[in-house]
């Protein structure tokens, strides 16, 4: 469980990146983070792992209060917390299998990820990850010479390697084209359901977040504006956050998605 | 299966996929390591009487000596300093023609060759064996010094001016010689527009390594505050030597400085 | 009448002020030029100059054809200027990895007390040319190979400790800001996200050096820090101008050959 209190980040230029920010996420529950670009999406998701210091307010993972952490309590609390970027951030020139054993790197003595001798259950995990992502066979293959969906899902296979207890992912989409998108969002979703993960979503595109979260928190200016169920998400709320646009124009052409919706299924179980 | 129970995990190798090849070369780089560290002669003691010898020269080069011997100090760094100007100059105007034919795109083959056999004379000769056989010729003083950098100057430029010609956009080329322009009026108005630049920076950069080749061929004769230094370090002078070190250092910092600040105005 | 001048614009391709900047700036270097020129050759004899065909011509008689006989005495120290390069450049990369993730502004531990002292060291390095190097060594620990190795050690340092810290500098920092996440520490955060990205820039220039110190330590026997220089420096002083010839063509076979290896372990590289 994640609970954040009046979170407030000012960046040293002066800009005020997030205000008074206060949610709680529960076990299990997938949240969509929207906003427009420049809204502090990216820099909250950042601040609960710490990558970006906050500096107002706190933040609880279960019972531990992850700001005012630093050195090896830092490291303990990130390998809980699972992370996945919007260009998947993989370690272009190291092999699939060092980037999923990577997740481990908060768990294992600097001479083990060194000699890349990993405990045996870890290597385990890997190859059961990597099979659930549909990935076996591309282990040795170097991150660069695979596709973006196929990264991505490296991506969430080395977040999953950590046993976290929670996932923070950055616009996992951004990068995809329209389908690969949603096979990766319902991936990340089913997983979540499976581990009874909670995540949260940094995610620009609506029609997505709306489809694939059970919760969103519109985002503007650092302030959230908005906190409820996709089905509260009206346009008039919408209005609210993005500013005036056609939103049913915008769910048409979301509709065009469908008919290939269960050849994704189809494909997704052949995969896993 | 039992060989699916406990699948293990190495790092396929890196560089080299086979492995009697990786293994090969490993022990190649063994063998050859063993012999040439074997092949080393050294008089330990030699080198215990000299740590004496080191320890004054870093208090020289910490608290230098700039006075005693600045009247030889002073000439010397004039005689690099007015070397390492006029060698850049002449050497990057000569470098001009030369450069342009060797540029594939706008010479003809006759002229591209020369051309081209002139810049690779001038960059597999080194400046110290270039010294050499110009002090033998012109006799002792800056003046040799003068035209070894010269001459390797007209090598490094030309080179890379004629890389950077054989990369310019075609299409501007091709634009302005679709006006009917002349040879001269397109290496005016396509090429020059698009190499001046980088011609500049490359010319302050050759600047820079022009001194502090300056400040070594002085060791055979050419001139220069090498000269000085070699002096001062035969007369085990270390803070002067101290000295003279600093003063080349600290050059080398501003003209790299400054040239990147140049570089930043002229683009 | 004022006539309205105005009206008509007259295209110039810069403003005047700028023009003049630049007219001043191209005066000022030929003024420069040709106040150095006169202070450098004040001392010089022109009539040395003016033989200088002459002496060519004689010098040319005197070095063909090369000594080839002498051969047989350049193949140990030919081995010795290989290993002065291959150890000094070893030597060099030593020392200059630690100092380039001193130096890069995303590494450093530092960025005001160590930063500053590990470019400094950079800069030292390069400005002192490996022969100056030598010829300190040479004093201090005596004349050998040893004082080759450590000289073109001292030399390499910065060089590649400079175009190091400049990759470390480029490296893609959402990679590391991904292995950071998964909670590694500052050496695994080194080991997984930034040696990756720099292995291929750090191999190419180890090689560059090499190749550079190939060609280096063929002229360190000059100042008697071993290798074929010291055959060189002996047949200078003997004025045995075939054997000199005969060295030089070795050296320029030697630095072709490094060239073309340097070349190929780049390509293969990358």
């Amino acid at each position: 469980m994640l609970t954040v209190k009046n979170l407030g980040k000012t960046y040293k230029t002066g800009d005020r990146a997030l205000n008074d920010v206060s949610f709680t996420v529960e076990a299990g529950q997938v949240v969509g983070l929207i906003g427009p670009s420049g809204a502090g999406k990216s820099t909250l998701i950042r601040c609960v792992n710490r990558l970006v210091e906050p500096t107002a307010g706190k933040i609880f993972l279960g019972d531990t209060e992850l700001t005012g952490l630093s050195g090896a309590g830092l490291r303990t609390a990130r390998r809980r917390i699972g992370m996945i970027f919007q260009e998947y951030a993989l370690v272009e020139r190291l092999t699939v299998m060092e980037n999923v054993l990577s997740g481990r790197l908060g768990y294992v003595p600097f001479w083990r990820s060194f000699s890349r001798r990993f405990p045996q259950a870890d290597v385990d995990k890997a190859f059961a990850l990597l099979a659930r992502v549909g990935l076996t066979d591309h282990a040795d293959k170097r991150a660069d010479a695979l596709s973006g969906g196929q990264r991505q899902r490296v991506g969430i296979a080395r977040a999953l390697e950590q046993d976290p207890e929670l996932l923070l992912i950055d616009e996992p989409t951004a990068s995809l084209d329209p389908k690969t998108s949603r096979q990766i969002m319902r991936l990340i979703g089913e997983i979540c359901t499976e581990r009874n993960l909670p995540a949260i979503i940094n995610i620009h595109d609506v029609v997505l977040a709306q489809a694939f979260t059970q919760r969103i928190i519109g985002l503007k200016a650092g302030e959230v504006v908005f906190d409820g169920t996709p089905d509260e998400l009206t346009d008039d709320v919408l209005t609210s956050i993005y500013g005036e646009e056609d939103w049913t124009a915008m769910r048409r052409k979301d509709g065009d998605h469908h008919d290939d919706t269960i050849t994704d299924e189809e494909r997704m179980a052949g995969l896993a | 299966m039992a060989a699916e129970a406990v699948r293990t995990w190495r790092r396929p190798p890196i560089l080299i996929k086979d492995w009697r090849w990786r293994w090969g070369i490993y022990a190649f780089a063994v063998i050859y390591l063993v012999l040439a560290v074997s092949s080393v002669e050294v008089n330990w003691a030699r080198v215990y009487e000299g740590l004496e010898r080191g320890w004054r020269f870093l208090q020289g080069f910490l608290v230098p000596d700039f006075t005693s011997r600045w009247r030889d100090i002073g000439s010397g760094l004039v005689e690099s300093l007015t070397m390492t100007v006029t060698s850049t100059i002449v050497g990057v105007l000569l470098a001009i023609p030369v450069g342009i034919g060797a540029a594939r795109n706008l010479a003809p083959l006759p002229v591209y060759l020369v051309c081209r056999s002139i810049v690779a004379t001038s960059r597999s000769l080194q400046e110290i064996i270039v010294a050499i056989l110009f002090v033998a010729m012109f006799g002792f003083g800056p003046f040799a010094g003068f035209l070894t950098l010269t001459f390797a100057t007209i090598g490094f430029m030309a080179k890379l001016l004629a890389e950077d010609i054989e990369d310019i956009d075609e299409a501007q080329a091709e634009a302005v010689r679709a006006t009917g322009a002349s040879w001269w009026q397109v290496v005016n108005y396509a090429v020059q527009p698009q190499v001046m630049p980088r011609l500049i920076g490359l010319a302050l950069y050759r600047l820079d390594i022009n001194f502090r080749e300056s400040s070594v061929i002085g060791i055979v004769g050419a001139g220069g505050i090498g000269a000085t230094l070699n002096t001062s370090i035969d007369r085990y002078e270390y803070d002067s030597a101290g000295a003279i070190l600093l003063i080349i250092i600290a050059i080398v910092m501003l003209a790299e400085y400054s040239s990147g600040f140049v570089r930043k105005w002229v683009q | 009448m004022p006539v309205e001048q105005g009206t008509v614009p007259v295209w110039r391709k810069r403003t005047t002020a700028a023009q003049w900047t630049l007219w001043g700036g191209w005066f000022a270097l030929a003024i420069l030029f040709v106040y150095s020129w006169q202070v450098m050759t004040k001392d010089t004899i022109w009539a040395f100059v003016m033989d200088a065909p002459e002496q060519a011509a004689d010098l040319g008689s005197r070095m063909f054809p090369p000594r080839w006989s002498y051969m047989e005495r350049l193949w140990w120290p030919l081995w010795d200027t290989l290993n002065i390069a291959t150890l000094g450049t070893m030597l060099g990369i030593l020392i200059a990895v630690p100092v380039a993730f001193a130096a890069a502004r995303n590494t450093t531990p530092s960025l005001y007390f160590v930063r500053p002292a590990a470019l400094f060291i950079i800069v030292a390095s390069r400005s002192i040319n490996s022969l100056i190097w030598a010829l300190l060594l040479v004093a201090i620990i005596g004349p050998g190979i040893l004082a080759g190795i450590v000289a073109i050690g001292l030399r390499s340092i910065g060089f590649v400790a400079k175009l190091l810290y400049e990759a470390i500098e480029e490296i893609d920092e959402g990679q590391v800001e991904a292995v950071a996440a998964t909670g590694a520490s500052r050496a695994q955060v080194i080991d997984y996200a930034i040696v990756p990205q720099v292995l291929p820039a750090f191999f190419g220039i180890s090689v560059f050096r090499w190749d550079i110190n190939i060609r280096e330590s063929t002229i360190l026997g000059l100042v008697g820090a071993g290798g074929i220089g010291l055959q060189l420096q002996a047949s200078l002083n003997t004025l045995a101008w075939p054997q000199v010839t005969l060295i030089f063509v070795v050296i320029l076979g030697t630095v072709v050959v490094s060239e073309w290896v340097s070349a190929k372990v780049r390509e293969a590289i990358t």
